[in-house]
């Protein structure tokens, strides 16, 4: 039996309530946008301790189930505080990995065994997840991933590294892609997934520093790493599957995700705001007719993007090409931001050449930090360039690219 | 802070949709689409009465009147399968005239013209001069009234299916300020009506010159409402080019799409190079968005609030247009020699494109007016 209007209602002045007495203050540093902008113990410690709290309170993973340490509530309770925690600008559940993608892999086809283990504590913000897919000589050709997992009785031996591995340093546990096999028909076949432990003899994460000059994920080294063969998720030679799966919920295709803020939203509203401050021959940029119309360009696809999101949610209106709007998604925000950012850099006139730690930078250098970061968005998880093969094949029916 | 999320799909809504994506298809495939271009009227007489048959002239005519009192949206869903059939005809210019009357005619001319619209009487619409401004209150036509009549002065342009109609809503200037009329096709003399050579070779457009023309008072809609009734006739018409225009952008991406996995050069179908599909993506993902904002649109179109309707029109149209564009003009680039040629469907939709984006305000236009409604 569904929530009653009254019932969410009632919830939903509950949430709203909470999260505006227990919305933290100010850290008095600059905090990240994402989890994959995570650089410094401050800013880490300072998240987790947040999810944490929203964590005892109930307002995360409220549909995951209560066995398992979820709330076991409906669905359209998780959506109201989800969306409470954006309106109210909460910082975000940093652990995201673990609550949007491991999470829900860990639910749909992991053991009995490694849901008690880890749902719980993936929530809690006990354990900390990031993902071992990419590799310094394969990045949006995942199929091809090189890192070997050889048996050795009850154990695997982790050789190679992953790359671009977000929270790297600070992870307990990391979905690993691997190959156990390399004598395959294919490539993928030789693929197996494991939830593997991060911090054991053998494996080294090494901070790379970002285009922002921060510390904002490792490259992740495996020498002679041994984890049990429990450690493995779906089948032996079935990993390619099993990150086909992970994707789906990555990009948000399939449900199931524990809910909560994953990054720090922007509103074109904001760079409004940013054009009445900044100045154009000596008027109000807002004043400006070009300015006016990319504003307003920017007002519209945001809109667009958010009115697609209920759209995809109406079967008759999305008939022909169902999975379209779902599909695009990751390659149409992502993009929007990257281009929102960058106009709310050049916004600023001369002003747009100061960056993080100038005390003068116009919103503490946030835009400039934001625009760079963005570059996560449009190329983790597969570039746009491949997002835009992905739907032109998998949507539009068109022949696979060479 | 309002809802700006908001889409509602109604089961009328998606009954008609059906109906007229199967109705448009099999009246209007795309040979049909060319001999019509070669005949006088723009739509089949028969087929016309067909649509009327069904109630479709009627969708957003009150009950009371013969219609069968849905809303606009109910229109919008049967106005895109059409726009994707490349289908033409007086629907959305008689709905539209149906709709300038109930807001802002007199009860007189509710119950004489209403049921007539209903069921299929043809009105056209006679709003913009030969100035091309967007602006429908920017009026340079006149009518001078006398006893108890009016006499017209000035010419209209790009009135489209006027051999058709029975009636023409036409706008003029009264003591300077706007003013709405109902001009009867019998009352037209000779000659009035001049065919204009027009991009989009589907539509039929006139030009119509008022002078001397003779009306009596009773045909003046009551002029305190003349100017919010121009404007809900401008609003109202961008919902609908919105409609045909989504629809005119699944049909040329289809249309494309289908090339792309039939040519074949240096061993591939064009469809497998990057160069093609991302464009492609782009065209596929403007559209996506169009009518996202479209059925917004047409959600709160008739609500409370006017200010976030005409924003959400506005968007709808400038969003369509843009689109529509893109997806066109690569439509014709992606056929290579062939897109060059009359036989290439690409130009019928780049065409029809244009049409759409230049009637009532292109995207740039709306833009303009969307910063006031948003920034200022």
């Amino acid at each position: 039996m569904s929530a009653s209007q009254q019932e969410l209602d009632e919830f939903r002045t509950e949430v709203s309530a909470w999260f505006s007495e227990n919305k933290p203050a100010d850290p008095g540093f600059l905090l990240p946008q994402s989890f994959m902008e995570v650089g410094t113990d401050q800013q880490f410690e300072f998240l987790r301790d947040w999810q944490r709290k929203v964590y005892d309170a109930g307002y995360l993973g409220m549909a995951w189930p209560a066995e398992y340490g979820g709330g076991g509530r409906e669905q359209a309770f998780q959506d109201i505080a989800t969306a409470e925690m954006v309106r109210q600008r909460v910082p975000f559940m940093t652990n995201t990995i673990g609550l949007s993608w491991a999470g829900p892999l860990i639910l749909n086809m992991g053991t009995e065994a490694q849901k008690e283990a880890y749902i719980k504590r993936i929530l809690s913000a006990e354990d900390i997840w990031c993902q071992g897919f990419s590799e310094p000589d394969n990045g949006s050709d995942l199929g091809n991933a090189q890192l070997r997992a050889v048996r050795e009785g009850n154990e695997f031996v982790l050789n190679g590294s992953k790359i671009w591995t977000s929270l790297g340093a600070y992870a307990d546990f990391i979905i690993l892609l691997a190959r156990t096999d390399t004598q395959t028909n294919t490539k993928y076949e030789g693929l197996s997934y494991f939830l593997a432990p991060m911090k054991i003899t053998g494996v080294d994460p090494a901070p790379i520093k970002k285009l922002t000059g921060e510390h904002g994920f490792t490259q992740t080294f495996f020498n002679d790493a041994r984890i049990s063969d429990s450690c493995q998720i779906g089948e032996e030679g079935g990993g390619w599957q099993v990150a086909m799966k992970t994707l789906t919920f990555e990009r948000a295709v399939s449900g199931g995700q524990a809910g909560g803020v994953h990054s720090m939203s922007v509103s074109a509203n904001e760079v409004v705001e940013m054009a009445r401050r900044a100045m154009r021959d000596g008027r109000p940029a807002i004043e400006d007719p070009i300015i006016r119309d990319q504003l307003v360009s920017f007002l519209m696809e945001e809109r667009g993007l958010a009115l697609n999101n209920k759209r995809a949610e109406i079967p008759g209106l999305i008939a022909e090409r169902p999975a379209s709007i779902a599909m695009a998604r990751k390659l149409t925000n992502s993009e929007w931001r990257r281009r929102l950012n960058q106009f709310a850099v050049t916004l600023q006139g001369a002003n747009a050449s100061r960056y993080v730690g100038d005390g003068d930078a116009i919103d503490g250098g946030r835009w400039q930090r934001g625009y760079f970061n963005a570059f996560s968005g449009t190329v983790g998880g597969g570039t746009s360039q491949i997002q835009k093969n992905i739907v032109g094949e998998r949507v539009l029916g068109l022949p696979k690219s060479e | 802070m309002t809802e700006t999320a908001e889409i509602l799909f109604t089961d009328e809504q998606a009954q008609l949709m059906d109906i007229a994506e199967s109705f448009s298809a099999s009246k209007s495939p795309v040979d049909a689409v060319r001999r019509q271009i070669e005949a006088e009227g723009a739509i089949e007489a028969d087929i016309w009465q067909e649509m009327a048959a069904l109630g479709w002239l009627g969708i957003a005519i009150p009950e009371e009147y013969g219609g069968s009192g849905l809303g606009l949206g109910e229109v919008v869903a049967i106005v895109e399968p059409m726009g994707r059939n490349l289908l033409s005809s007086p629907l959305a210019a008689t709905t539209l005239a149906a709709r300038a009357i109930l807001q802002g005619g007199d009860d007189g001319q509710k119950s004489h013209w209403l049921p007539q619209l209903a069921g299929g009487t043809v009105a056209a619409l006679a709003l913009t001069e030969a100035h091309g401004d967007w602006d429908l209150t920017n009026l340079t036509c006149t009518a001078a009234a006398s006893r108890d009549a009016l006499t017209l002065s000035g010419g209209k342009t790009f009135v489209t299916d006027a051999a058709m109609a029975e009636v023409f809503l036409v706008s003029v200037a009264l003591d300077g300020a706007p003013a709405l009329l109902l001009v009867e096709a019998a009352s037209l003399p000779a000659g009035a009506l001049r065919r204009e050579i027009v991009i989009d070779e589907t539509r039929r457009s006139y030009s119509l010159n008022l002078d001397g023309i003779e009306v009596p008072k009773a045909n003046l809609l009551p002029v305190d409402g003349a100017a919010a009734c121009l404007k809900s006739l401008h609003l109202t018409a961008c919902l609908f080019y919105a409609a045909e225009m989504c629809g005119g952008m699944a049909g040329v991406i289809n249309v494309t799409l289908e090339y792309l996995l039939t040519r074949r050069q240096f061993d591939h179908f064009i469809g497998a190079y990057q160069a093609l599909k991302h464009p492609m993506v782009d065209a596929l993902v403007g559209m996506e968005q169009a009518r996202s904002h479209l059925y917004h649109a047409a959600t709160v179109f008739d609500g409370p609030d006017g200010a976030a309707a005409e924003i959400a029109v506005r968007m709808a149209k400038a969003q369509a247009a843009d689109a529509f564009a893109f997806a066109s003009d690569r439509a014709i680039q992606f056929h290579g020699a062939f897109g060059f040629t009359y036989d290439c469907d690409a130009q019928l939709y780049r065409r029809r494109a244009l049409w759409c984006e230049q009637q009532h305000g292109d995207g740039a236009h709306h833009r303009k007016h969307l910063a006031g409604l948003l920034l200022d």
